[in-house]
């Protein structure tokens, strides 16, 4: 904004100048209004990201190029590989719960009367308002090891204790229900409103062929959904397989490694433990479900862009 | 729906009466039925967290029912408030989210008119290039912000890392690619007939820009600027890697780091400060859940 105020005013100042000719040109404004986000995208986020590579081939103090020297070490070290592991399990099982969670809540939701529905949407859209590490906090004290208010509950149903956050296996259960319970309402939403646009005339005409409810959807709601679904999972994909927040509150990775997964694992490796370079390398395996993800999706936006 | 009905009624079992509206009966009350298990499911979390937070230290050791509060009190809000810490977390959360929403709505309403209207070279490349974006998330982003920091400090002696308006910086990186995509979405969607009446009439771009598109598309720029204030409320990662003293800590991380002392954990005090924190993101879902749900669901069926 000042550049053009600043640049214009110069042109006017040295006479009618074709600089300022070249500044009334409407393609130069477009380009000086958009110049502070070009800035910002290769200053903040395509410098960093580029960097982050150079970065992933320096040894730990950053004064020899190492190659691959940083991938090699962390191919030869086993906890590496859990941490794949646990990423892929991770991110993988909580896409497919938030999906289907989405998708049997958002059909309840829709099945009820209308004046009903905001009402509905509003309450079980909360998890997903609260900031993940606040609730996050909340779900670490209903899993405290000796005030569990779950296991107070599995105490009076005679049931076993459980050390939800102690135990390996527990504790990668806990924190897939924790990403799920917070991002399933995304998928509600979503899907509520993918549903609300799925023509009523189709139903009928199913219904009137003898379709059952269960044809209904197979054969109607998904494949008219299918744009929507496909969207919504790429999205989530990404957000899932990148997450911090959550398994940091919640299980700072442990008990030992078992938790850990590339963003919190590369936390601990690049900022606690201040070897900057492996950091960046464990963080850059992120990058290929990235690239996956963000292909599909950019080939959907382009499709539906030439459809308009 | 209702015909649908029929039709299936009618030809599974011709010949009773009333079933129809039997049948629809009992799927809303099982829709009804799971739908208060899920609600208990989705709050039961923030309703812990809520009644945690009204317990005396006592009570909370106690081996009584936990999900409910014998005796309520208001001491763990009174002593959180009370403590300088805090309310600095409050202040610099606070800051920090309103500069950002500013700086973000500059930059992104502005751009956005730029590629959704005025087209330059590059400027659909730039519009792809602004989503993709979007997608680089903050967690692989900050090892190398990290350093880039530590040059930054080198080479011009500004100290950028411990100082929490540092993230007034590094929050526009998260907001303003998604705002700038949605706000091309809805500025695209305005008919070109209504600005070029305004250029004909003699309004300059940024006339077009601030008594037309604006005021246009201000539905999109509530649901951008709600976006912008729950993300930067909400971010956890950069002030966690980027801030230390308790003076430069932001909420989310100030509650982590600073109410989590070793193995004592005041559980009343930290849910307490937790549904603080969780409040102004909920307050402006309360009162403008439909800006809101436009937000997020635009990114995705806009575009």
């Amino acid at each position: 904004m000042a550049d053009i105020v600043a640049s214009s005013a110069a042109a006017r100042a040295s006479g009618r100048t074709s600089l300022h000719k070249v500044m009334q040109r409407k393609s130069t404004i477009a380009f000086l209004m958009a110049l502070p986000l070009i800035l910002m995208i290769f200053i903040l986020v395509a410098y960093p990201a580029g960097y982050a590579i150079w970065l992933s081939m320096l040894n730990k103090s950053m004064t020899k190029f190492v190659g691959f020297g940083n991938f090699d070490f962390l191919f030869k070290r086993a906890t590496f590989w859990e941490i794949v592991l646990q990423s892929c399990i991770f991110a993988i099982t909580a896409v497919i719960f938030k999906a289907i969670i989405g998708f049997v809540v958002a059909h309840f939701v829709n099945n009820i009367p209308t004046k009903g529905q905001r009402k509905w949407r509003g309450m079980l859209l909360v998890p997903w308002v609260i900031p993940a590490a606040m609730s996050t906090l909340s779900w670490l004290w209903l899993f405290d090891p000796s005030y569990s208010a779950f296991n107070w509950i599995f105490v009076h149903l005679g049931l076993p204790k459980i050390s939800w956050l102690g135990e390996a296996g527990w504790a990668r259960f806990s924190v897939i229900l924790v990403n799920v319970w917070i991002g399933a309402p995304f998928f509600l939403i979503m899907y509520l409103a993918a549903l609300k646009s799925v023509p009523e005339q189709l139903y009928e005409a199913a219904s009137i062929d003898g379709a059952t409810w269960w044809q209904r959807i197979w054969f109607v709601t998904l494949p008219m959904m299918r744009n929507i679904i496909a969207i919504t999972i790429l999205f989530s994909t990404i957000v899932t397989f990148a997450n911090f927040d959550i398994v940091r509150v919640l299980t700072a990775g442990g008990p030992l490694t078992a938790t850990h997964v590339f963003a919190t694992w590369a936390f601990k490796v690049g900022i606690e433990s201040g070897d900057i370079p492996l950091g960046a390398t464990v963080s850059l395996f992120m990058v290929p479900i990235l690239a996956v993800a963000a292909t599909f999706i950019l080939r959907d936006i382009s499709k539906r862009g030439s459809e308009v | 729906m209702a015909n649908a009905a029929v039709a299936t009624a009618g030809a599974v079992r011709p010949l009773r009466y009333g079933s129809i509206s039997r049948d629809r009966k009992w799927a809303l009350r099982w829709s009804y039925f799971f739908l208060t298990l899920f609600a208990i499911f989705f709050l039961m979390p923030p309703f812990y967290m809520l009644i945690t937070s009204l317990k005396p230290k006592e009570e909370i050791a106690a081996i009584t029912n936990p999900w409910w509060v014998y005796a309520p009190t208001l001491d763990n809000f009174i002593e959180l408030l009370t403590q300088n810490a805090y309310m600095t977390f409050f202040r610099n959360s606070a800051i920090v989210s309103v500069c950002v929403v500013i700086v973000t709505m500059l930059i992104s309403v502005i751009a956005a008119f730029s590629l959704a209207r005025m087209k330059f070279w590059g400027s659909a490349t730039l519009a792809t290039g602004v989503f993709l974006t979007y997608l680089i998330p903050d967690t692989l982003l900050f090892i190398p912000l990290f350093k880039m920091m530590s040059w930054v400090r080198d080479t011009t002696g500004i100290e950028l890392v411990n100082h929490w308006w540092t993230m007034i910086i590094l929050y526009p990186t998260l907001t303003v690619p998604f705002c700038t995509w949605i706000m091309i979405g809805y500025f695209a969607s305005i008919p070109k007939e209504l600005d070029e009446a305004a250029l004909i009439d003699g309004a300059t771009w940024m006339q077009t820009l601030t008594r037309i598109f604006i005021p246009v598309a201000l539905p999109g720029i509530i649901a951008a600027t709600i976006f912008c204030f729950t993300v930067s409320w909400a971010q956890f990662l950069y002030p966690l890697a980027f801030t230390t003293s308790t003076t430069e800590l932001v909420l989310p991380v100030g509650i982590v780091t600073t109410l989590i002392k070793g193995d004592v954990f005041n559980w009343g005090q930290i849910m307490a400060g937790a549904l603080l924190g969780a409040a102004p993101p909920l307050i402006i879902y309360a009162f403008l859940m439909d800006y809101y749900i436009a937000g997020l669901t635009a990114g995705a069926t806009k575009g």
